[in-house]
């Protein structure tokens, strides 16, 4: 399934967010801890407690974010 | 009218009646705060409360481009800053080696410095993408503050008001404390008061400017008009005199 990821294509087999973010893990393309990172999908907030069953589907748009310095 | 207006309040002196006091500090903030009320010694030295929180320090430090971490940590110790400015970022997935060690010390930092948090939702251009984003900082950093930007435009970076008063009050109806990135424009000042804000943040000149304070009649009129709410200046500063300047004595110092 092919989807964007922080704006690029990325192809995956996750389904979910929770699944996404641990296969990214076990690619070595994330190192960010589950509660480091916040996400959205498709513009909306998927809080960390619903990406278990937040689905994924063809073309969603998944943003994964962290701390960064900022003013 | 919001019960923050004051009815008939005169309007300020057009002379801008700044001053510059050596017995302040010589680095200039990121943003300060300043209240209504006038000391001796000037409202720097008198404490600020922002939502609830009462802060002794009117500084607000932000942690970015500085040339180490070492360095902020050492600027964050030596300005006794209670008020941190942080922001959120896409990960950098598939270079994460390369991320990971600068976001997990930052994170360190962070949470070692017992300094508050203030989150931004800088690079929004929409009320929803500031939403969105306000609700990604608060479940990462664990505050229900959020400096809100939403933005009208690459080149200038100017407030979109009309995004910001729709994303204040969404934001607020969901319990933030927000801090709205806005103009010197009294009618927005007062559909953010109505929207639930608490403090106000004008800018001073545009962001990245450095002009210092471009139109300070402007913001005395929100002084005068709003004399209950604290205002932070945020944008535009660019040399410690700007963040010194002075006001006469009937009017609350933009600090």
């Amino acid at each position: 399934m092919r989807i964007r990821l922080n704006g690029r294509t990325w192809e995956t087999e996750a389904r979910t967010v929770a699944a996404l973010l641990e296969e990214l893990r076990a690619q070595g393309a994330l190192d960010a801890a589950s509660d480091t990172v916040a996400t959205a999908v498709n513009g909306a907030f998927t809080p960390q407690a619903d990406r278990p069953t937040q689905t994924l589907s063809e073309g969603d748009a998944v943003e994964i974010v962290s701390p960064r310095q900022g003013g | 009218m919001t019960q923050n207006h004051r009815e008939g309040a005169a309007l300020p002196p057009d002379d801008d009646g700044g001053t510059l006091d050596p017995r302040q500090a010589s680095d200039p903030p990121t943003a300060a705060a300043s209240n209504t009320r006038a000391m001796d010694n000037g409202p720097q030295d008198d404490p600020v409360t922002l939502y609830g929180v009462e802060l002794r320090s009117r500084l607000l430090l932000g942690t970015a481009r500085y040339p180490s971490p070492a360095h902020l940590e050492d600027a964050v110790a030596a300005s006794g800053a209670e008020i941190l400015t942080v922001s959120l970022r896409r990960e950098a997935i598939g270079l994460a080696a390369q991320s990971e060690g600068e976001a997990t010390g930052f994170w360190r930092l962070l949470r070692s410095s017992g300094a508050r948090l203030l989150p931004n939702t800088a690079g929004c251009f929409t009320a929803q993408e500031a939403i969105t984003t306000a609700q990604m900082a608060r479940e990462v950093f664990g505050v229900d503050w959020i400096k809100l930007e939403v933005i009208g435009g690459e080149d200038t970076l100017h407030p979109e008001v009309f995004g910001l008063v729709e994303a204040a009050t969404a934001l607020t109806a969901e319990g933030f404390k927000v801090f709205p990135y806005t103009t010197a424009d009294l009618s927005v000042a007062e559909r953010l008061l109505e929207a639930g804000c608490e403090v106000l943040m004008p800018w001073g000149a545009p962001i990245g400017t450095a002009r210092g304070l471009a139109d300070p009649y402007a913001l005395r009129m929100m002084r005068a008009a709003f004399p209950e709410t604290p205002l932070i200046v945020d944008a535009g500063i660019g040399r410690p005199s700007h963040g010194r300047r002075r006001w006469s004595s009937e009017w609350t110092p933009f600090c």
